[in-house]
């Protein structure tokens, strides 16, 4: 395998415990009104933040989490609320 | 959480080193302790660079260190400048750290904090795997337990040991809001390689460890650097950029596309050759050092390790894992002292901070208290790595025609390039360190 690899297929080679529900949940209205920047876009190492194309939201694909907190720190208008996962869900680290 | 419903002495928040720390010494005095971990086991939320130093800490568990399941011993230190097309190292090889005990160890924290739980149960510390501590409970104003999966569990001290982002010190109001400028992102890669490749690879005989830290253009101009650690029979490959520094880029990149752009360097490359990467992940680290920290101590409550805002850049070295350690077995001596007081309240814990402050741990953090505004200066990053490249380059170059003289090129570098104030100042402020 290539050691040049996407950071989807990064994602791809950790272990993860999906939980259904988000560990992240994101306040649309102080985005749109507050956030120019949208900062979580470029601080997020594992690439989950997105902009919906049509309703303008900003989507957290939270089941990729590395649960570094980035975004939490970054985010300057407190538009994330941001738990930790579930005791026993989210990334399961095997090296650390 | 089921029958763990009585109340106990002590809480400690995550098994990580701090927490696990704490543990291990309160058992050992015979307290009722409970650590409850969020993770599988132990470890499993864990990420470090990294690489432990253990002088500060051989002391403190003398039986622990024999059996531990470390990675290699550095005996080679490396420091890289990065430029745009170059890249000049300073290597240190050391007999000095290869003699016994040795100095410093590469470390993977999801095998050394399972294996170091293990050693706290055996002192007879309760570990709850799996639960994660959702809130505080509150009596009167004094942080009284905590709530688990819907569950009250009541303590005389609660420990803070929850790492960097510690939900539990802001929820106990013992910290403001995290500012960026006082943090990092890390991105790492462990990499598998045959052990007798990483041996060749890097020169190094049998369990002998190679630590690297780089700086210079991976970081484009912003705050932060690349270490790479030789484990047993992996690499830790990484790179940590500012949180403010890529909350400044203008215009606003993605951080993840660095990591790749650094292994893609030549330098990296052939490091890493043939090589599997295995798992990648991320942690906040803290830049901020004394600056950052939250307040330790409360009416019912201590702040370790990570959670404390404990680590330090000191720029040669990266510093935090030996501080959680030595934080843990310190708030375990202040909580016993309060045990034997019947007093578990802000005035006793305070002991903590005291204890912490005639330690190396407070003396680092204020030692290296001017390391935040050094490592804020672009030209760290920018300008010298790029002077020392550039100059390095000219020395060593032969053209078609005659040399210039050796002092003639030095001299011409830098009166091009460093004579400036700003370069005076930046002189004046690396005295600080």
């Amino acid at each position: 395998m290539a050691i040049a690899m996407n950071v989807e297929s990064k994602l791809g080679l950790d272990a993860f415990k999906l939980d259904e529900e988000s560990h992240i949940h994101i306040k649309q209205g102080i985005c749109k009104r507050d956030c120019k920047e949208k900062y979580c876009l470029f601080v997020c190492p594992a690439h989950l933040y997105s902009v919906n194309k049509e309703s303008g939201d900003i989507c957290v694909e939270f089941e990729g989490c590395l649960e570094c907190g980035t975004c939490r720190i970054a985010c300057r208008y407190g538009a994330l609320e941001w738990e930790y996962p579930r005791g026993g869900f989210g990334v399961q680290f095997r090296f650390g | 959480m089921g029958d763990c419903t009585d109340k106990m002495d002590v809480i400690v928040v995550g098994a990580g080193l701090a927490g696990l720390s704490t543990a291990y010494f309160l058992a050992d005095a015979g307290l009722d302790v409970l650590v409850v971990e969020r993770g599988d086991f132990p470890g499993s939320k864990n990420v470090t660079g990294g690489r432990i130093y253990l002088n500060p800490v051989r002391d403190l568990f003398p039986d622990l260190w024999e059996q531990a399941p470390l990675e290699r011993h550095v005996t080679r230190e490396r420091l890289t400048m990065m430029a745009r097309e170059s890249a000049t190292t300073v290597e240190l090889q050391s007999e000095r750290f290869n003699r016994q005990p040795y100095h410093s160890y590469t470390i993977l924290r999801a095998k050394f904090d399972r294996w170091f739980a293990d050693r706290v149960a055996e002192k007879g510390a309760f570990l709850i795997p799996k639960n994660k501590v959702d809130d505080l409970v509150f009596e009167g104003g004094r942080v009284a337990g905590i709530v688990a999966d819907g569950d009250e569990i009541h303590a005389d001290v609660v420990v803070a040991a929850d790492g960097i982002l510690s939900l539990m010190a802001e929820k106990a109001g013992l910290r403001e809001k995290q500012q960026p400028r006082h943090f990092a992102v890390s991105m790492k890669e462990v990499i598998e390689l045959p052990r007798q490749t990483i041996e060749d690879r890097f020169n190094l005989e049998g369990d002998q460890g190679l630590a690297q830290l780089f700086f210079g253009e991976l970081t484009q101009g912003m705050m932060g650097g690349g270490f790479l650690y030789t484990n047993l029979e992996s690499i830790s490959l990484g790179l940590v950029v500012g949180v403010e520094s890529l909350m400044e880029r203008d215009p606003l990149q993605e951080v993840h596309p660095l990591m790749e752009a650094f292994k893609e360097r030549p330098e990296i490359r052939v490091l890493l050759e043939g090589g599997e990467v295995v798992e990648y992940s991320a942690h906040v680290i803290t830049e901020g050092g004394i600056h950052a920290m939250p307040k330790l101590f409360s009416d019912g409550m201590l702040v370790v390790g990570d959670a404390a805002g404990l680590g330090l850049n000191m720029l040669m070295t990266i510093r935090g894992m030996e501080y959680a350690l030595a934080s843990g077995a310190m708030a375990a001596q202040a909580i016993q002292r309060a045990k034997e007081k019947g007093d578990f309240s802000a005035s006793t814990l305070a002991y903590y901070e005291e204890l912490l402050k005639d330690s190396f741990v407070l003396k680092d953090m204020h030692t290296f208290r001017h390391a935040l505004n050094i490592l804020e200066n672009p030209r760290l990053f920018n300008l010298y790595p790029q002077v020392v490249c550039d100059l390095f380059e000219k020395l060593m170059w032969i053209d078609s025609g005659p040399k210039e003289g050796l002092f003639s090129i030095v001299f011409g570098e830098v009166r091009s390039k460093l004579l400036s104030f700003s370069v005076l100042r930046d002189v004046l402020s690396f005295c600080k360190m």
